[in-house]
């Protein structure tokens, strides 16, 4: 039995896809041209990464080592050419990039630089008004200060801190994000929970003597200590 | 222009359907016209309460799905001409409400009425959330005990949130009716007391009601407080209540321990 494997043949696929690309006219003087190049990219020093630029020589009338010495100019700015365009066959050779024709212009969005976008993230969360029961409040992006109580059976989550201005009778926990240093502060401590990066307490642990009075509770290493405050 | 009126509550048996009645009842006996709309679908009582039992032809859910017309299904007061009540129906269950239909009924109602008065069902579930989804203001009733408390905070918090003007940024103005309050024990401390309650509700409060065989002895004979013996103390502090919500000052009276002579000399509380 003949067992000889043939060798299965690849086929060769070609397709067609056109692609946008910028395109460098550049016009005499050339080094006035080369300046305009330079000013557009102490503007936006960025701009032509990952853009290669095709470069249209029908306006000006170049030597073939011309040609070879403002590809080299563009190039040492770290524009990459990937064509030329509008210059005769004869004044191209093989170390230069390819002789692109039939390119058809197409309507750019002018890039404005955009302003650059301030960033104006939340950093902590104030509620005007008290914390119902069943009322869950989350909020990782910081602080949470409460003005009003919040009530059995409520819960306060926060990535930073957690301020009420009233008696805190629910669940709250601060320092969600893995932030020990958060803290957890009421007028009145009447909690149902309260937690600081993980680290609880129920309201049974609680110290009786501090119920119903102002009190803050941090971490100290891996204990909760909750304190009087005044 | 009419207001509409949710008396809810969250938990059960705290007295939502008794104080709907006797305060519709009171609003009515003040010249207004009301209605009072029983939510509490599958499980209706407002009918019995109000004396109306005998007399239901159609019900809510015959309304809200277009078998009856709204003035079909109303029952007006023997007693009172200016109060009305919608029933609702004890064969079906709260799913055949619908928020379109409740909301057709009510903007319905609001048009040939002064108050609208809903009896919520207990719970948070859509009975509950129906009846409060359309109204102005709400009158919490809250026994003086902890888990009444809490369940009240719930639902002040889904007034404030669930609600159709809450939606549209509006408020819902709520009052805090305590019902089912013990002067004996209140004396003794046995009770979270009024200013706990207001500090935890953090709402102002409508008026306090004596737990009173008076409020169970209408119930029974199907006649609000109010109508049934209105000099007792608990129907006055019902009409007190009513006369705030109509935006008059009354003084707020605590009801408190009322020592009989015997009582007193055998140094006995009265229970």
């Amino acid at each position: 039995m003949d067992s000889s494997v043939e060798p299965t043949r690849q086929l060769l696929r070609l397709r067609g896809r056109s692609y946008v690309a910028f395109v460098f006219a550049p016009a005499v003087p050339i080094v006035g041209w080369l300046e305009e190049v330079d000013a557009t990219l102490a503007r936006s020093p960025n701009f032509f990464v990952g853009k290669p630029i095709v470069l249209d020589l029908s306006a000006v009338d170049l030597s073939q080592s011309a040609i070879a010495h403002l590809i080299k100019s563009i190039e040492q700015r770290n524009i990459r050419v990937l064509g030329l365009e509008g210059v005769d066959l004869a004044h191209v050779d093989a170390s230069m990039p390819p002789l692109l024709s039939g390119g058809r212009p197409c309507m750019l969005q002018p890039a404005e630089p955009k302003p650059p976008k301030r960033e104006t993230k939340e950093t902590s969360l104030l509620l005007d008004s008290p914390v119902r029961s069943g009322q869950s409040v989350i909020f990782t992006e910081g602080d949470v200060t409460v003005l009003g109580s919040v009530g059995s059976g409520a819960e306060i989550v926060a990535g930073g801190s957690i301020h009420v201005y009233g008696a805190l009778r629910g669940r709250a926990m601060a320092g969600v994000n893995g932030n020990s240093t958060a803290r957890i502060y009421c007028q009145k401590i009447e909690a149902e929970l309260i937690a600081i990066d993980g680290y609880y307490q129920t309201a049974e642990e609680l110290d009786a003597s501090l119920r119903s009075k102002p009190a803050q509770a941090r971490l100290d290493g891996k204990i909760m200590r909750v304190t009087p405050l005044n | 222009m009419a207001k509409v009126l949710v008396v809810t509550s969250g938990k059960g048996g705290v007295g939502k359907t008794t104080s709907t009645a006797a305060m519709g009842a009171a609003l009515a006996q003040a010249g207004q016209k009301v209605v009072v709309i029983d939510f509490d679908v599958g499980l209706r009582n407002l009918d019995l309460v109000m004396g109306a039992e005998r007399r239901v032809v159609f019900d809510l859910i015959n309304v809200v799905q277009g078998v009856a017309k709204l003035p079909q299904a109303l029952i007006r007061d023997k007693r009172l001409e200016n109060l009305c009540l919608l029933p609702a129906s004890q064969t079906k269950d709260k799913e055949a409400l619908t928020e379109d239909g409740v909301g057709r009924i009510i903007e319905e109602l609001r048009g040939s009425f002064d108050w609208v008065l809903c009896d919520s069902p207990a719970g948070i579930e859509r009975g509950a959330m129906l009846a409060m989804r359309f109204c102005d203001e709400a009158v919490i009733v809250t026994n003086p005990e902890v888990s009444s408390v809490r369940d009240s905070d719930r639902i002040i918090g889904m007034l404030d949130s669930k609600t159709v003007r809450a939606e549209k940024g509006e408020r819902v103005e709520k009052h805090v009716l305590v019902a089912r309050y013990d002067p004996a024990r209140a004396a003794r401390g046995e009770m979270i007391t009024i200013d706990d309650i207001l500090e935890i509700l953090a709402t102002p409060l409508l008026g306090i009601i004596p737990e009173s065989q008076d409020v169970l002895r209408a119930s029974n004979v199907g006649s609000p407080v109010t109508i049934n013996s209105p000099a007792s103390v608990a129907a006055r502090a019902y009409a007190d209540a009513t006369r705030r919500l109509l935006g008059e000052k009354v003084p707020m009276m605590v009801p408190h321990e009322r020592k009989g002579l015997i009582n007193l000399l055998l140094g006995r509380r009265a229970a």
